[in-house]
């Protein structure tokens, strides 16, 4: 399984790069790893592939509460950061569960976001933590929440010629909780269900590998008693069955998550 | 018609300039332009590890990246680090915890279990285990390579600091 051939270019410049991707068959390669397995596997055929390994999205920095991680930050600097792990511990512990320690050298936050596959752990993560997603083009940035990002099943609010940039969390306040958790089945495996828990003013239980796009479980995050929340993941929840868990298996799995992750928020640090 | 690119990187220590077409996979550069057939092609979408080589100190899926994202970089096989003696231990204690029987798996292997000696901590067998989940052995059942990886490890000397990138 070869790759088809494409044209590659690799831009030096931003406006260069805005230039090539709204090309027609254009496609971005970030880190890759997912966009080359589907090229080996011809499930995609670009006729362009516009390579933005070297424009400059690379910085992770705080500035008045907020955490601005660039979208070529690759899981591995991600796992690394000590100002993630102090910040959006959710981040750094989901992070762990993202492939395995090759992969993630390469592999990208913007790449993920931008990918939206939907058992992939950032995208819950995001809208759990109500980030937003920073979106470019030649006619500027605008930012996206995550939850309007995430359209459809690999679906996102991006125009042809637009880029993930960078993606903005707010960092995690003192009497704020969050907690990451998936069931695999080897490790690095992708999610058969993870969940993204928030608690802060309001909670929230974001689940990946539970639909097309990251779900929020409206009724359960309301819910002040773990087992009527569980009970209510039957409404908020109907999990698409994969090749190996039914649909009842995955359900039943994201209770036991959220009952975990409800302990966890629950008892002090 | 199918674009070619001009690359310059360093492998093993030597500087190289080829011309490639733009899909080959940089495992294939390794394995067909310079013949360095250790790095293995199994899968080919980036989940068995038989291609694990090492870029800029890191390690990464030889056929999840093209050799044009190479240009520029230090591309180390597991020929390099065999000849450099990096994997001397490692070898010697595989072999002789039978840590292998077929050995199409061995090179990624190895470079896998490297990459967490080098980081210089002493870590449980779950820990190593989690480190090669991205690299299947189809033939010991992984025991014996915990077994060697764990060995190395507890007789490693432990350096102060392991520069990034460095080694």
């Amino acid at each position: 399984m070869k790759a088809p051939s494409f044209a590659y270019a690799r831009p030096r410049s931003v406006a260069e790069a805005f230039e090539l991707v709204q090309r027609p068959g254009a496609k971005v390669l970030a880190g890759g790893q997912s966009l080359i397995p589907a090229l080996n596997m011809r499930l995609s055929e670009p006729e362009l592939l516009v390579d933005i390994a070297e424009l400059p999205f690379k910085e992770i920095s705080l500035e008045q509460g907020v955490l601005r991680i660039g979208a070529l930050v690759t899981h591995s600097q991600i796992e690394k950061s000590a100002e993630i792990a102090r910040h959006v511990p959710l981040l750094a512990e989901a992070v762990k569960h993202v492939a395995h320690p090759a992969i993630r050298n390469r592999g990208t936050i913007g790449g993920s976001i931008a990918l939206a596959d939907p058992a992939a752990e950032y995208p819950a993560c995001m809208v759990a933590l109500d980030a937003s997603i920073v979106v470019a083009g030649k006619d500027g940035e605008r930012l996206v929440r995550a939850q309007e990002f995430f359209k459809g099943l690999f679906e996102v609010d991006l125009a042809p010629g637009e880029l993930v940039i960078a993606v903005e969390l707010p960092a995690q306040l003192k009497d704020q909780r969050s907690v990451f958790l998936e069931l695999a089945r080897r490790h690095g495996d992708y999610a058969i269900i993870g969940l993204a828990a928030y608690k802060g003013k309001s909670t929230r239980f974001v689940f990946c590998g539970a639909g097309a796009t990251p779900v929020l479980a409206r009724r359960a995050s309301q819910s002040a008693d773990l087992q009527e929340a569980k009970k209510l993941l039957e409404q908020d929840l109907d999990p698409p069955a994969d090749l190996y868990n039914s649909s009842a298996t995955k359900l039943h799995l994201a209770k036991v998550l959220l009952e975990r992750a409800w302990n966890r928020l629950s008892t002090s640090h | 018609m199918e674009q070619a690119l001009d690359i310059a990187l360093t492998v093993n220590g030597v500087p190289v300039s080829r011309r490639v077409p733009a899909r080959q996979h940089l495992v294939d550069f390794l394995r067909e332009e310079l013949g360095l057939t250790g790095s293995h092609v199994g899968c080919e979408h980036g989940v068995c590890g038989a291609c694990t080589v090492r870029v800029d100190g890191e390690i990464v899926r030889g056929c999840l990246m093209l050799a044009v994202q190479a240009h520029g970089c230090r591309v180390d096989t597991i020929e390099g680090l065999s000849d450099s003696k990096e994997l001397a231990r490692l070898q010697k204690a595989f072999h002789e915890r039978n840590a292998l029987q077929c050995g199409f798996c061995t090179p990624g292997m190895l470079m896998a279990a490297q990459d967490l000696i080098r980081q210089g901590k002493r870590v449980s067998r779950e820990a190593i285990r989690e480190h090669i989940s991205g690299n299947y052995c189809r033939c010991t059942g992984y025991q014996a390579i915990v077994d060697a990886i764990e060995e190395v490890m507890q007789t490693e000397v432990i350096p102060r600091e392991v520069p990034h990138g460095q080694g």
